[in-house]
């Protein structure tokens, strides 16, 4: 198994299951579940054992294995230099390798069978993505296209934050348009969850597409798209300048007109981990948060690096492997922004929306905190 | 049986929360050290002490032995369900109840970690700090306290079961008893002046009871800090340096540290010495203070102080430090285990010149150090060595060095503490048999059924 | 072994003996009592001078003959076995500076910018002031100077040579150019004085770091905004070694817009920054040193604290920000001005 010669180089220390202040736990899975085993060291010990045959693939070390949210928090806090970079490099490896055992959760079965036979998570025809977006144009060799995930695509949510965007972008004279009913799912959650021959049948299809419609630079609605397209589709002959929307909109606020009256809001946001931990950029969004009139700031204790994960990577947010229960991170990153005096949680990714207003509302917390994503808090204060 | 139990545990704290599987039973079943494993038949989380006092009555009825744990980081094995039954895996207890910052003390769960009370301090009482060990941050507090653990407090307040105020704790029979003032007053000031029977709880390895809650003494949080390194070629004048520079009465802490790598470090002697103010004025005044006790060493050019410029100190006063976990990469192989011998200071020469000589023997990674207790009153020396988990030649070397470094510490009149199996039939072997027989009858008048962590100190 | 570079016959006619009068350090009743003690050092007899001295290079400079006093000083403590630092402390220094032989040979093109043994500055070489630089770094070409300060001439005699040795094989003897330029004023200093000084074959031309700056900005002159800044600069020990390069300094800042404020602890009267002074466990002078050179800066209102040797910068840095001046490199300041 690729990475296995760093597997027993985990001490256990528990440095991973924690942010950089200790705040609380910052492991999804851990702290969903609380067995040592559903740590990342959990995980590096119970693969080592596999591979030396001391114990088996079963139906619960599958649940183990898939559970990673492959939120990046391990690599960024681990305690060893030497190999942290490769701690969920190794968990893909592991997860590739429950594959070809055929040890997979149903729920993970039934997500890539979809993506497999749809091109995209909701099984629908991609025939219809973006058929419904509203007044945006085709891409006709404008400067940059506007590539949107399978929750901007299909999810009635993500499809409101999609227009939202794509509006707001409009606004501040960015030049772009979009592929409609062509391409697939960007399979950045595909390649995480270690199916990488499906990762790269459908990277390969979308690099045909934006390869043959002579689209050289490409702003991201999902973060997940804007890793999967910067960092993994260049290998596949994919190469482009790749954005994540905010920062595009970073530089482009100084254009932006405000209304006289803006709703005075105290904002907290929470940093996607695609774009945070995965892509080191904790500043693009608040610097357009900050750039917008109305929004102050207020920093949740675990934030940037040592943020909390929605929970909705590895697959999670359509496999449903981390579950619910009162400590699942989605429902612990909601109270924490209440927590914080923000009456405002903002996002910068579809998934994160979805993940964090379910948990709003299953914490009872609507009358404290209201979920919006950034374009949708820009957009309000442009009136 | 094992169906049934897993059943009865699931209904006191959810089935989420309780596990037979393989998986959990394997990775229970050992720690990073080299004591072999022991599998447990379940592993059940619960998440408040009546979870605990249910589970322990299960335990009784069922004859089941039963293994509290804190976040497993104790290297030596003591946390193995060596014969069988049940593993309560306490870290979903991780709430800090309460700090009276008058009375400088926290009240926190049985599961709380060592750094969720340090950022709870920092965010709600930054004027107040805890001593940490330097284990990693998910270690408990009441872990660390219960195998009388020190930190880096420890030179001004002793070790850490001399810093705690107060427990609440399930005995073996399921009943619930309180330790301390918070038996009286529901405050948690102190163990005085009653009858002190905190200490049926302490050292005694998860083997009388298991601790749901514990007050622990605070202590002012300095806004300025520094650190010495005072180094010398000589073991032979260790005990008195140290006796010279505590016997300032100013250091927090006091570390010293021999190690062969880096190669400009080996043969060297080093003390970290750490302290704080409130003032730099007040600083300064401490620094010259200690700089003053060791004058003549340093007039005689036999040791100095290490010149530190100020970006470099940042790493010796990060609280914990990451150090000591890296070290178990030594050997590229993740293992690491030790022996910290509690003895007198003046020990300090021959344990430094035992510990070369075993690590020369054994051919292992090592790293030799302490911390100093109080004032001098004592050190936790400490023999580490660190091994390749995926090298079983490697790990029989570290653990052959271990049982060595157990027999010559107890030679020279230390103790291990935390002590793995093995060193402790070897200091039972010492003991005085009143005091082991005493141990006896207060384990028998406890834990009737002795499900307590059976196997740990017996002969 | 050479033995350094002096005439005694100088010092007996000298008239001032400003190497001991001129001292900041050690006092003196009277020029007989500096020139009786001087001549001791000289005839190799113990001397108060050899156990006080701080090791700050100054009466290099202050000796208008050039009868190196300062390098013949350490000579004589290392021969009477006097440690300025305990044993200990020395030990560990000369293991850690040691060269470590990982060290392999590197294609380079001039300007060759010598770091020594700071690697972790070499981002500091960026931008246009550097343009298509190579950098040379790391212990197996440390320059060796600062045992100067710790009575170990041995030490640089032994591994001096070895150092230049070094930059010649993996570096210059197939570069393009045969100058160095030397980013650490020590640098410069050991291959330029303590060379001559101790009779040290030094094949290639050392460059201090403020000609090459100068030569820069004299190219680069449209590309300068004034910084209009009140600066203080910390001047090191080892400038006294090379004191001509002050006043190509003073050109320096002149075209950059910074002013150099005129202050008490500035060239001649330049303080220790108090590094040295701890490492001899001096540390209460070392404290007042630090106290009188940034009340010094402040009271002349300056906004930067320049340094031009990063030891001090360590040194002081932390010190002098939290006293609301902000510590920066030459090289630094002179990239603001250039917009890098």
């Amino acid at each position: 198994m690729e990475h296995e010669d760093i597997l027993h180089r985990c001490f256990r220390c528990g440095y991973c299951k924690l942010p950089g202040n200790y705040v609380d736990l910052n492991c999804p899975s851990y702290l969903s579940f609380r067995f040592e085993t559903y740590a990342p060291g959990g995980r590096m010990w119970l693969l080592r054992a596999w591979l030396d045959e001391k114990i088996s693939a079963s139906r619960r070390f599958a649940e183990i294995m898939f559970s990673c949210a492959t939120c990046g928090n391990c690599v960024t806090h681990c305690a060893f230099p030497e190999f942290r970079d490769r701690l969920l490099l190794a968990f893909t490896a592991g997860k590739e390798a429950f594959l070809d055992a055929g040890m997979v959760p149903p729920a993970v079965r039934d997500y890539l069978t979809k993506i497999q036979l749809h091109g995209n998570a909701y099984g629908k025809s991609i025939k219809k993505s973006l058929q419904w977006l509203e007044d945006i144009e085709g891409f006709k060799n404008q400067e940059y296209l506007l590539f949107t995930d399978d929750v901007g695509n299909f999810d009635p949510r993500g499809q409101e934050i999609a227009q939202s965007v794509a509006t707001l972008l409009q606004k501040a004279g960015v030049s772009f348009g979009v592929i409609k009913g062509e391409l697939k799912t960007d399979a950045n959650d595909v390649n995480a969850m270690g199916e990488i021959p499906l990762f790269e049948e459908l990277a390969r299809h979308n690099i045909d597409v934006l390869n043959n419609t002579n689209v050289k630079r490409i702003i991201t609605l999902s973060p997940h798209s804007f890793n999967a397209l910067k960092n993994d589709y260049p290998a596949l002959g994919g190469q482009y300048q790749v954005f994540h929307y905010t920062q595009v909109m970073a530089f482009a606020m100084g254009g932006l007109k405000f209304s006289d009256q803006v709703e005075q809001l105290n904002v907290s946001f929470h940093d996607p981990c695609y774009l945070g931990r995965h892509n080191l950029d904790y500043e693009s969004a608040r610097t357009v948060l900050r750039s917008t009139p109305g929004i102050t700031l207020v920093e949740m204790d675990r934030n940037r690096k040592n943020a909390l994960c929605c929970g909705g990577g590895g697959g999670n947010f359509f496999t449903d492997m981390l579950s619910g229960g009162d400590d699942s991170s989605a429902r612990a990153r909601v109270r924490e922004s209440a927590d914080a005096g923000a009456r405002v949680l903002a996002v910068a990714c579809p998934m994160c929306a979805v993940m964090l207003e379910d948990a709003v509302k299953t914490e009872n917390l609507d009358h404290r905190i209201e979920v919006r994503e950034i374009s949708e808090i820009v957009n309000a204060q442009l009136g | 049986m094992t169906t049934d139990l897993i059943a009865q545990l699931g209904e006191i704290v959810g089935p989420r929360f309780v596990s037979g599987e393989a998986e959990e039973r394997y990775l229970y079943s050992m720690d990073q050290g080299t004591m072999p494993p022991s599998e447990p038949d379940a592993v059940v989380m619960p998440a408040n002490t009546d979870d605990v006092q249910k589970i322990v009555r299960l335990a009784n009825t069922l004859n089941v032995p039963i293994v509290p744990m804190g976040a497993g980081l104790v290297l030596s094995g003591l946390t193995r369900a060596l014969r069988g039954g049940i593993i309560l895996d306490m870290k979903r207890m991780n709430h800090v109840l309460e700090v009276n910052p008058y009375s400088r003390y926290a009240v926190v769960e049985g599961g709380t970690s060592q750094g969720m009370l340090k950022a709870y301090l920092k965010k709600h009482h930054p004027g107040l700090k805890h001593s940490m060990p330097d284990a990693p941050p998910i270690a408990t507090l009441a872990g660390n306290i219960c195998i009388h653990g020190s930190g880096h407090l420890s030179v001004l307040g002793g070790s850490h079961s001399d810093m705690l105020t107060g427990m609440e704790v399930v005995l073996p029979s399921g009943d619930i008893v309180r330790t301390g003032s918070c038996s009286v007053t529901g405050e948690w000031f102190g163990r005085s002046p009653l009858p002190d029977l905190s200490g049926l709880f302490l050292g005694w390895s998860g083997t009388t009871g298991i601790v749901t809650k514990l007050g622990i003494k605070l202590f002012p949080n300095y806004k300025h800090n520094d650190v010495l390194i005072f180094v010398s070629e000589n073991a032979d004048v260790m005990p008195d340096m140290i006796s010279k520079l505590t016997g300032t009465q100013v250091a927090e802490d006091m570390t010293p540290w021999m190690t062969p790598k880096p190669e400009w470090a080996r043969g060297f002697l080093h003390i970290n010495i750490a302290f704080g103010a409130h003032t730099k004025k007040e600083l300064v005044f401490k620094r010259n203070l200690l700089q003053a006790s060791v004058k003549h060493y340093i007039d005689d050019k036999v040791a100095g102080f290490l010149p530190l410029p100020p970006p470099q100190k940042g790493r010796f006063l990060k609280i914990p430090s990451p150090d000591l976990a890296r070290f178990a990469d030594l050997r590229k192989g993740g293992g690491f285990e030790y022996v910290g011998a509690i003895m007198g200071i003046e020990h300090f020469p021959e344990a430094y010149r035992e510990g070369l000589a075993i690590a020369e023997k054994y051919q292992v990674g090592y790293s030799l150090g302490a911390r100093i207790i109080g004032a001098g009153h004592c050190m936790m020396f400490f023999f580490a060595y660190a091994f390749n988990r995926a090298d079983p030649d490697d790990i029989k070397r570290a653990s052959d060095a271990l049982e060595a470094t157990n027999e010559a510490a107890l030679k020279m009149g230390g103790i291990p503490w935390k002590a793995e199996l093995p060193s402790q039939k070897q200091i039972i072997e010492k003991m005085d048999p009143s005091t082991f027989s005493l141990m006896n009858q207060i384990r028998d008048m406890l834990d009737a059924n002795r499900i307590m962590n059976p196997g740990n100190w017996e002969k | 072994m050479n033995p350094i570079k002096f005439d005694p016959d100088v010092c007996v006619n000298c008239e001032t003996v400003d190497c001991l009068m001129k001292c900041q350090y050690i006092n003196f009743n009277d020029m007989s009592e500096a020139k009786e003690e001087k001549l001791k050092i000289n005839d190799g007899k113990s001397s108060r001078v050899l156990d006080e001295c701080l090791t700050c290079y100054a009466c290099q400079e202050y000796c208008p003959f050039g009868n190196n006093p300062f390098y013949l000083l350490v000579e004589r403590q290392e021969e009477k076995g006097i440690l300025p630092s305990p044993r200990p402390i020395i030990e560990e220094q000369l293991r850690m500076m040691k060269p470590k032989g990982r060290i392999s040979k590197e294609a380079v093109s001039g300007p060759v910018v010598d770091m020594c043994a700071f690697p972790m500055l070499t981002g500091c070489v960026r931008g246009k002031l550097f343009e298509g630089a190579s950098i040379i770094v790391g212990t197996d070409i440390f320059c060796n100077i600062m045992w100067l300060h710790f009575a170990k001439n041995s030490t640089i005699r032994e591994r001096v040579p070895e150092a230049i040795d070094n930059i010649m094989t993996y570096y210059m003897k197939e570069a393009d150019t045969d100058e160095l330029i030397c980013f650490h004023d020590e640098c410069y200093g050991t291959y330029t004085s303590v060379a001559d000084a101790y009779a040290i074959d030094v094949p290639f031309k050392p460059v201090h770091q403020f000609d090459y700056y100068k030569e820069r900005l004299a190219v680069l002159n449209e590309s300068i905004t004034p910084i209009n800044a009140k600066i203080a600069y910390q001047r090191p020990c080892s400038n006294r070694l090379c004191p001509r390069t002050d006043n190509v300094l003073d050109d320096i800042f002149e075209a950059i817009g910074a002013e150099r404020v005129p202050r008490t602890y500035d060239r001649e009267n330049a303080l220790c920054c108090g590094g040295v002074p701890r490492a001899h466990q001096r540390d209460e002078l070392a404290d007042e040193l630090v106290e009188k050179n940034i009340d010094d800066m402040k009271a002349y209102g300056a906004t930067y604290c320049v340094f031009n040797c990063p030891f001090c910068m360590a040194t002081l840095g932390q010190e002098v920000a939290e006293q609301g001046l902000m510590p920066i490199l030459v090289s630094d300041l002179i990239q603001i001005a250039l917009g890098d």
